[in-house]
């Protein structure tokens, strides 16, 4: 057991650990799953929606996907009510920046910055670490090269050039190393994010939302007619790909076959 | 009282638009510092605002009030209403004025309220008095501009009846003010946004 070591935060247990920040941890390995896809000239934010309850009002409930300034796109995996309190830390960073020297944030910048909230609510006393973490998208000013970091409760951030969060991250992230390829065009992309997203999304395209960026343009939403087709090309060309596999191997160990691929191996990229 | 200002701030509200000229010389005493000046801050994509008085407080009043209504598009994902960014600029200067250190900045706001479907123009100072009316003017220039206007403005008049207005004001300008500010920068601000006006 933990003993009484999770009892305060910033106390060590005896083996170096700070509880509490890896319970934060937990709180994001629950929430929703999000994807981030850098392409070429386009990044991409991918999130899985909570299905709604039937008198929910959809058209109005907040959206995991944030703007923090016209060309920074945030979301996040872990307690909403969490994010929301940081997305607006991020908010008002990136106009005081706008206010200071002119000019607006760079997309590391106010990674750090959210990442620096996130590092110092591991060491105040009163407080607790947020239990989020967050996928940072967008294009630093006059600068065509897509970004995309994380950033986790213990206050570390990263870059990458897919990566996800939340719900069975993992199993969307081995999708990501497998199908990956640099300098993807718009399509690819978003069909990448998307195809990511499946693999842990049962209920399909209803519970997608896709978010994206181009440099000096305003953030982009794809619509649900939108994500359907992209969702009805991809099972169709899964559909194609199994029926291939049938094909080739002959009628006897066919059922078998399909057994295996399905899951995720099925759809190797390169 | 404070003395009036040698800079020029004009406005008029047209028919589905709201126009804002202001002078391009920035004033140092009686020094011409600079001759391609703008006093001009945009709010938000529908909302302009114009300022003039103590060099210094004018552009970190008008930065000040252009970062808190950016803040709101971010928070709300929806623009603040020009009547609202009125207000608010009204609140603020009012704080200011009782404060040790108060703003010392004269502002007109024009805007294209998108819901509404009207154009606005405020006309505010820096003792914080604000109010919405067609044709607006701060500094020396109310002298020779307003006994224009009430003689030529009209109701619903168009972008070029306007624009003829505001070179009428201009002309006039010229020809009274003891020096020379440098022409005006003409702005419209209409339900597409905010543009430059040429032929000034």
């Amino acid at each position: 057991m933990a003993g009484s070591y999770d009892r305060a935060l910033s106390v060590f247990s005896p083996d170096g650990h700070v509880f509490q920040v890896e319970y934060a941890l937990e709180a994001v390995k629950r929430g929703t799953c999000a994807v981030g896809v850098k392409g070429k000239s386009i990044a991409v934010l991918g999130c899985e929606k909570r299905s709604a309850v039937k008198l929910q009002d959809t058209r109005i409930t907040p959206s995991k996907i944030g703007l923090v300034d016209q060309h920074v796109c945030l979301a996040f995996a872990g307690l909403n009510a969490d994010a929301r309190i940081l997305i607006d830390k991020a908010r008002v960073e990136a106009q005081s920046h706008r206010l200071t020297v002119e000019d607006p944030v760079t997309i590391e910048y106010i990674t750090k910055y959210v990442a620096g909230v996130q590092q110092k609510y591991t060491q105040s006393g009163g407080v607790r670490p947020f239990g989020i973490s967050t996928l940072i998208i967008g294009f630093d000013p006059k600068d065509e090269t897509p970004r995309l970091y994380q950033t986790e409760p213990s206050g570390i951030y990263s870059a990458w050039k897919a990566n996800a969060i939340g719900r069975s991250s993992k199993t969307v992230r081995e999708f990501l190393e497998r199908n990956f390829k640099e300098d993807m065009d718009r399509e690819e992309t978003i069909k990448l994010t998307v195809k990511s997203l499946l693999e842990v999304v049962q209920t399909g395209a209803k519970n997608i939302e896709i978010a994206i960026m181009a440099p000096g343009k305003k953030i982009e939403y794809l619509e649900a007619e939108k994500i359907e087709s992209y969702v009805k090309d991809i099972e169709a060309e899964k559909a194609a790909e199994a029926a291939k596999k049938k094909g080739g191997r002959g009628g006897a160990s066919a059922s078998a076959a399909t057994g295996t691929s399905a899951p995720s191996g099925g759809v190797t990229g390169s | 009282m404070k003395n009036p200002t040698m800079d020029v701030l004009l406005g008029i509200r047209g028919k589905d638009f709201v126009l804002i000229g202001t002078s391009k010389a920035f004033l140092h005493g009686i020094t011409v510092v600079k001759s391609t000046d703008d006093k001009t801050r945009a709010l938000n994509d529908h909302t302009l605002l114009a300022f003039s008085g103590e060099a210094g407080d004018t552009i970190q009043f008008a930065e000040f009030v252009q970062a808190n209504t950016q803040l709101y598009t971010m928070r709300h994902s929806s623009d603040l209403p020009v009547s609202s960014v009125a207000s608010f600029v009204r609140t603020e200067l009012a704080s200011s004025l009782r404060s040790r250190h108060p703003y010392t900045v004269n502002l007109l706001i024009g805007g294209y309220d998108t819901k509404k479907e009207q154009p606005e123009l405020y006309w505010l100072d820096y003792l914080a008095s604000s109010t919405e009316i067609p044709y607006a003017a701060h500094g020396y220039a109310q002298y020779y501009c307003l006994s224009i206007l009430d003689a030529h403005y009209r109701k619903n008049m168009g972008v070029e009846e306007v624009a003829g207005l505001m070179r009428d004001c201009h002309e006039e300008l010229k020809r009274r003010m003891p020096i020379d500010f440098k022409g005006l920068l003409v702005k419209i601000v209409d339900k597409d946004g905010i543009r430059e006006l040429e032929g000034f």
